[in-house]
């Protein structure tokens, strides 16, 4: 069996049926009046585990962290870290830290201040306190910027001294809130690894909350993908994009063609399913509901080849169409392909030459093929 | 032409609040301080001017040397004047820190209020300027008096079998300043405290603070601004007041207001009731230039 795991690093305690999870949500359920933010949920997340709480806003995601950092108490259910129960314990006597999205610095406070605020707060002895914050400073690298006030800082930086403000109490748990939703493209992509570097180091547990999938992708070793407070998936990225357990999960990180169809075949992990468009794809990955049943069938673009001539084996699935519409976009072309149902796939092919000699033009009739283990069969 | 117009324009938008000043503020405070300089006199007006108008610029420049500062060196002489203009300050102070007290829970209250409501809650702190202050200040003598509402209800309900005195006394003033300034104390502080952004009371206590702690660590140096602003807007105008230590203070309250008038109207000595009057407001200056300073540094928090 290929592997879907984590592909990142070799660390996966949640294969490990005697690892013991560092926060447990069992059966967690918070409602604000009528309206139920998070419903029955349970969730293990590891230590020193990197995990994304992925989601649209008012999935629920970020009432989770506010609940684990002790702002909000869950309605029902309990809340375990490091074997103890926190539902009861207030903010201010928690473990964990987080970093806000609008950051929260002090703006009364200079940069050092902003940082030592928490160690000051438990008390640290004066000089214990500047040598913490000295070595905050250097890790988030804003030595220089010590003395300054917030608002002389810019966006980046100040999201670097949130960091270190969140980080100087070595918190067992780090709460982040969009990290990186206030920072233009460039810096989030400098930022996020940064941030993976950072945790490794520290050998932190991180717990992020976003709503940019790249990010989760990027960052996470695991993602729970939520959905009007309930988690849909919890898988690496890797799972998450090629194995995704539902339609909504498939749909919602990155792009995917579904064909819908009736599963005409089914047994020894293989798969029959006559779709829609006419035609029956063999597949041998995905979940194998019961021949008769109505089923979908997932499949990312960069997934399917799109050729003049009808592929040589035939035990390849393919099925014919049209080209609709062609996207350039530099480093990869997608096809919009008209098949002859009338269903429109999308397929994107690499452009690893810079020249292509008679390229593939609009209206021409082509073949869409994919091998069996290319997409999944997504239960209903 | 269109650019020479809204120069023109920018100019004058400039020139406005200065001209103001100068109308209303300079000029009647010079007037004030000529008559300060001059003597007084069986006269309509009742003094001798130190210099005359139609001296012109260079006849004023001649006379400087001979200005007589006598009304300034009176007010030194006699202890009386120290006296009210200390008492003043100490009424005023007093005052504005009772003011600050009561208001800042008010203030705090309000802001943390759903905001559906807060509206209402400022409409209800405005409300009573919606009645002429002279008529409020009057109700409180009906309420102070010995036989006046506040000591029936005490004597009905048993805490007290004789009437307090608290009319014609300080008490009295210090309740009719705090009653009368509070919504200025208010004001400030609500606006101050309404921008606050909640998140950074959640990240003090994050850190580490109770909620008590993340107050005084986050929301409190904050408000200063508006801190500032309530008392200066309290102070001043409490130290100059005249119609409730007039109404409700005794005659052996002191305070520099009712001197003033005393010195005016009852003495018809307006030399001296002028060196009084540009005393004070050199006295409340400073307060300004301090209170202008630190929201200047505000702005620049701010920023």
């Amino acid at each position: 069996m290929k592997s879907l795991g984590n592909i990142r690093r070799a660390f996966a305690p949640w294969t490990d049926p005697d690892a013991k999870p560092y926060i447990t949500f069992r059966n967690v359920t918070k409602r604000f009046g009528d309206f139920t933010a998070v419903d029955d949920l349970t969730l293990n997340i590891y230590h020193r585990e990197f995990f994304a709480l992925l989601g649209a806003s008012g999935c629920g995601k970020s009432t989770l962290l506010r609940m684990l950092a002790g702002f909000e108490r869950p309605t029902s259910g309990e809340i375990i870290l490091d074997g103890q129960d926190i539902a009861g314990i207030p903010p201010y006597k928690r473990p964990v830290n987080m970093m806000f999205q609008s950051y929260a610095l002090f703006p009364h406070m200079s940069v050092e201040s902003n940082i030592g605020f928490g160690l000051r707060q438990d008390g640290m002895p004066k000089n214990e306190i500047a040598e913490r914050v000295a070595q905050m400073l250097k890790l988030v690298k804003l030595e220089k910027f010590a003395k300054r006030k917030p608002h002389q800082l810019s966006g980046g930086q100040r999201q670097r001294v949130a960091l270190a403000r969140s980080l100087a109490k070595r918190p067992k748990v780090l709460l982040l809130d969009e990290p990186l939703g206030a920072l233009d493209k460039k810096l989030r992509e400098e930022t996020q690894f940064e941030l993976m570097d950072l945790q490794q180091e520290l050998g932190l547990t991180f717990v992020v909350v976003t709503h940019d999938q790249e990010e989760a992708m990027t960052m996470a070793d695991r993602i729970a993908v939520m959905s009007h407070g309930k988690v849909i998936q919890v898988a690496t990225p890797a799972e998450i994009y090629e194995a995704p357990n539902s339609r909504f999960v498939a749909d919602f990180i990155g792009d995917v063609n579904i064909l819908d169809g009736k599963v005409s075949a089914s047994g020894n992990g293989k798969i029959e399913l006559a779709v829609a468009e006419g035609f029956t794809i063999r597949t041998a990955t995905g979940s194998t509901p019961a021949t008769g049943s109505a089923a979908g069938f997932a499949i990312r673009p960069e997934k399917l080849k799109v050729t003049r001539a009808a592929p040589a084996d035939a035990s390849v699935n393919a099925a014919q169409g049209e080209i609709w519409d062609i996207g350039y976009l530099g480093d990869m072309t997608v096809f919009y392909v008209k098949l002859d149902s009338g269903k429109v796939v999308k397929a994107s092919m690499l452009n690893a030459q810079r020249e292509v000699e008679d390229p593939i033009a609009y209206d021409e009739k082509v073949w869409v093929s994919f091998g069996e283990t290319a997409g999944v069969v997504l239960k209903d | 032409m269109k650019k020479l117009g809204s120069a023109i324009f920018s100019r004058l938008v400039i020139i406005i609040p200065y001209a103001w000043l100068l109308f209303f503020f300079l000029i009647p405070f010079f007037i004030v301080f000529r008559i300060s300089l001059s003597t007084t006199a069986i006269a309509q007006p009742p003094y001798e001017p130190a210099f005359a108008w139609s001296d012109g610029l260079s006849g004023v420049w001649q006379k400087m040397g001979q200005f007589s500062f006598d009304n300034f060196v009176w007010l030194t002489e006699d202890a009386l004047y120290f006296n009210a203009y200390m008492s003043s300050l100490w009424i005023a102070g007093v005052s504005t820190l009772v003011t600050l007290l009561i208001g800042y829970p008010i203030a705090y209250g309000m802001a943390q209020a759903p905001r559906t409501l807060r509206p209402t809650l400022l409409m209800l702190v405005i409300l009573p300027f919606w009645t002429s202050f002279l008529i409020r200040v009057y109700a409180w003598i009906a309420i102070l008096k010995p036989e006046g509402l506040l000591n029936q209800f005490l004597m009905n309900i048993g805490v007290i079998d004789q009437p307090l005195i608290i009319m014609n006394t300080n008490w009295a003033i210090y309740i009719g300043i705090v009653y009368s300034y509070l919504p200025f104390m208010i004001l400030p502080l609500y606006s101050a405290l309404e921008k606050m952004d909640n998140t950074l009371i959640e990240a003090a206590q994050d850190l580490g603070c109770p909620q008590i702690t993340a107050f005084w660590k986050v929301t409190f140096p904050l408000s200063i601004p508006g801190i500032i602003a309530g008392c200066m807007l309290v102070f001043i105008p409490a130290v100059g007041e005249f119609v409730i230590p007039d109404l409700l203070g005794g005659s052996q309250t002191l305070m520099i207001g009712k001197t003033l008038w005393n010195e005016f109207n009852a003495n018809r000595d307006w030399p001296v009731s002028a060196a009084v009057a540009t005393i004070l407001l050199l006295i409340l200056v400073v307060p300004i230039v301090f209170f202008q300073n630190a929201q200047a540094k505000a702005e620049e928090q701010g920023r």
